[in-house]
C-alpha cells in the first residue's frame, strides 16, 4: 500500500514499514519519528545510521546485539525509542521489521 | 581407515550415528561419536514433570542404548576442536583426527546471562524448566503451593521448542483447575515478542487460547534483571512484573566448547549453511540441531528432518559429489492445551502454521492448529515414538523431510 509520509507517496507494508528503501531520506525518516512522538537528536542519527548499516550488510538485528555495537547500550537505546526499541528503530529508519527468531 | 566423529549424542548426533552406520562401515570408515554425559533425556517430557503427569524415569535413560554397537562411543570431555587442523582434543589429552565432523552439541540455558537471575531465589521463587533439575525442583514446589501470581517468562530468543511456555502456561491452568485453586493462581504471560507466537496466524490462535484460558499476556518486555527482593522483574524501559513464582526461560546458548574452538556467533551457535547444513567456514564440517544458527526452530522434529538430508548430503561430500540443498526449515510440533488437549501445527522457512489436516490431507486424522484429543493423544505418543523410532533414524511413516503444502489452508 502506499502512504503518504513527508508529502512523498511511499510504498509500505500493513505495519507501516517501508517496502523499499530507496525511498527513505531524512525528511521520511523525521516524519515516521514524529508518527512515533519522538525527536530525533544526533544520538537517535548515530543509532539509525547504525541499524541502516547492519542491515545493508545482511546483519540479522537483536537487542543483543545492538547492546554490544559499542554504539549504544540497552538502557539508553530505550531511552531514545520507548517501550519497543527495535521495532520502532527500524520502522523510522526505513529498514523491514526485524524477524524476531522462530 | 577414514574417520567421521560426532560431538554430542544427544538427539541429533544419535540420530546421525544411527543414520550413517548403515552407509559409512569398515574397513573404509570408523564413525566416532563423543558425550561426556551417560544418560540421554527425553527433553519433552521436562515439560510434562512439574505437573507430575510423567516421572523421572520416564524421560531418563542410557546413552549407549541408542548407540549402534558398529560406532565408537567416546565418554568424555571435549577441550577444544581445531577445525583448520581436523581435530578434536579431549580434556584427558586425547586427539581424534577426522576427515568429516558432525557437530551436534545443542544448546543449553544461561541464566547467569542477566542479572539477579541465578541469585538467592533461585529454585526457591525462580525456576527454569529447560534442565532436569530445574523441572524437577518446580515440581516439587508446586505440589504444595497455595497459590499467587505465576508469571511464566521467556528471556530472549531464539531458544529450544518455541512453544513449549505456551504450553507451560496452559498446563498450569489445566493443573490449578484440577487442585480446585485456579481462582487463587494468576497467570501471566510475559514474552519479548510482540505477541504469543513468531508466526502471525499461529499468534492469533494462540492469543485467543490464552484469553479464554484467563492468562494474561504481557508483549514486548525485554528484561534486564530479575529483584529478589521485591520479587520482580524489571525491562529496560523500567517496567516491572511481581511474581511469587517466577517460571523463566532463560537466554539460550550454544555449547562452551563452540566458544572455545572459535566456531561460533556471538551466542555460540554455528555458521551454518540453511539449505546443506555444511559450516560455513569448513567444507567438512557439518552442523544439525540446536547447535546451528539457521532460522528453524530449534527443536527434535527439526533435527529429525534434518538428519534425513543430512545423511544425503555427507555421503555425497564423501564422493566428492554436489550437496543437495534440500532442507527447507520443516517443522512439526504438537502443543499441549491443557484438559487432556492440544494442537498441531506444520511449518518451515516460508510457510507459515495455518489450520488443515495432517498428515493426510482432507483426512487428518490430526488437525492442524485446532485443539483436539486427538493431537493430545498424538504427542503423548511421541514419547514411545521418540525412544524406539526417532532415535533409531527410522523414518516415520507418511511425514516427509520437506513440508507438504496439501491439505493446507493456505489464503
Amino acid at each position: 500500500m502506499e502512504k503518504t509520509i513527508a508529502g512523498k507517496s511511499i510504498a509500505v507494508n500493513e505495519e507501516g514499514y517501508l517496502t523499499d528503501f530507496k525511498q527513505w531520506d531524512k525528511s521520511v525518516g523525521e516524519a515516521l519519528a514524529a508518527e512515533a512522538e519522538i525527536n530525533l537528536t544526533p544520538r537517535h542519527w548515530d543509532v539509525l545510521t547504525y541499524l541502516q548499516t547492519e542491515h545493508k550488510n545482511e546483519v540479522p538485528l537483536s537487542i543483543r546485539k545492538i547492546g554490544k555495537s559499542g554504539v549504544v547500550d540497552i538502557k539508553e537505546f530505550y531511552q531514545l525509542f520507548p517501550k519497543a526499541p527495535l521495532k520502532t528503530a527500524t520502522k523510522i529508519a526505513g529498514i523491514p521489521k526485524p524477524a524476531s527468531c522462530i | 581407515m577414514k574417520h567421521l566423529v560426532i560431538l554430542g549424542a544427544g538427539t541429533a548426533g544419535t540420530m546421525m550415528a544411527n543414520h550413517l552406520s548403515h552407509h559409512l562401515k569398515r574397513p573404509e570408515w570408523r564413525i566416532s561419536i563423543i558425550d561426556e554425559k551417560t544418560e540421554h533425556h527425553y527433553q519433552p517430557g521436562y515439560l510434562f514433570l512439574p505437573f507430575d503427569i510423567y516421572e523421572p524415569e520416564d524421560i531418563v535413560k542410557s546413552i549407549d542404548e541408542f548407540i549402534p554397537k558398529a560406532v565408537d562411543l567416546v565418554q568424555g570431555a571435549i577441550d577444544k576442536v581445531v577445525p583448520s587442523e581436523n581435530k578434536v582434543l579431549m580434556h584427558d589429552g586425547s586427539v581424534l583426527v577426522y576427515d568429516v565432523l558432525i557437530v551436534a552439541t545443542g544448546a543449553k540455558t544461561a541464566p547467569e546471562e542477566i542479572e539477579g537471575m541465578k541469585g538467592s531465589e533461585w529454585y526457591k521463587s525462580v525456576f527454569d524448566f529447560y534442565t532436569f533439575e530445574g523441572s524437577l525442583s518446580l515440581r516439587n514446589k508446586l505440589r504444595d503451593w497455595k497459590g499467587g501470581k505465576l508469571v511464566v517468562h521467556i528471556t530472549e530468543m531464539p531458544i529450544k521448542c518455541p512453544v513449549a511456555p505456551l504450553e507451560f502456561a496452559f498446563l498450569a491452568d489445566s493443573y490449578f483447575k484440577h487442585k480446585h485453586m485456579r481462582d487463587k493462581v494468576d497467570i501471566t504471560y510475559v514474552t519479548p515478542l510482540s505477541g504469543a507466537f513468531t508466526k502471525p496466524k499461529a499468534t492469533e490462535a494462540l492469543e485467543h487460547l490464552l484469553h479464554e484460558k484467563n492468562i494474561n499476556i504481557e508483549s514486548d518486555f525485554a528484561i534486564e534483571h530479575v529483584d529478589n527482593e521485591k520479587k520482580e522483574i524489571v525491562d529496560y524501559g523500567g517496567r516491572a512484573i511481581p511474581f511469587d513464582i517466577l517460571v523463566t526461560v532463560p537466554t539460550n546458548k550454544g555449547d562452551e566448547v563452540i566458544a572455545r574452538s572459535g566456531m561460533g556467533d556471538d551466542l555460540n551457535y554455528v555458521p551454518t549453511h540453511k539449505a546443506t547444513l555444511q559450516s560455513k567456514e569448513y567444507a567438512n564440517v557439518f552442523v544439525l540441531g540446536d547447535a546451528s544458527n539457521i532460522p528453524a526452530s530449534k527443536a527434535g522434529s527439526v533435527a529429525h528432518f534434518e538428519a534425513e538430508i543430512l545423511t544425503d548430503n555427507i555421503l555425497r561430500f564423501v564422493k566428492g559429489e554436489p550437496l543437495k540443498d534440500e532442507f527447507d526449515g520443516h517443522a512439526n510440533c504438537f502443543i499441549e492445551t491443557g484438559n487432556g488437549k492440544a494442537l498441531l501445527i506444520d511449518f518451515n522457512y516460508t510457510h507459515e502454521p495455518v489450520e488443515g489436516t495432517f498428515p493426510f490431507p482432507g483426512v487428518g486424522p490430526l488437525r492442524l492448529l485446532k485443539e483436539s484429543r486427538m493431537n493430545h493423544m498424538g504427542k503423548l505418543a511421541f514419547r514411545w515414538i521418540y525412544w524406539n523410532v526417532l532415535l533409531k533414524g527410522t523414518h516415520i511413516p507418511f511425514v516427509s523431510a520437506s513440508m507438504s503444502e496439501a491439505g493446507k489452508k493456505y489464503n
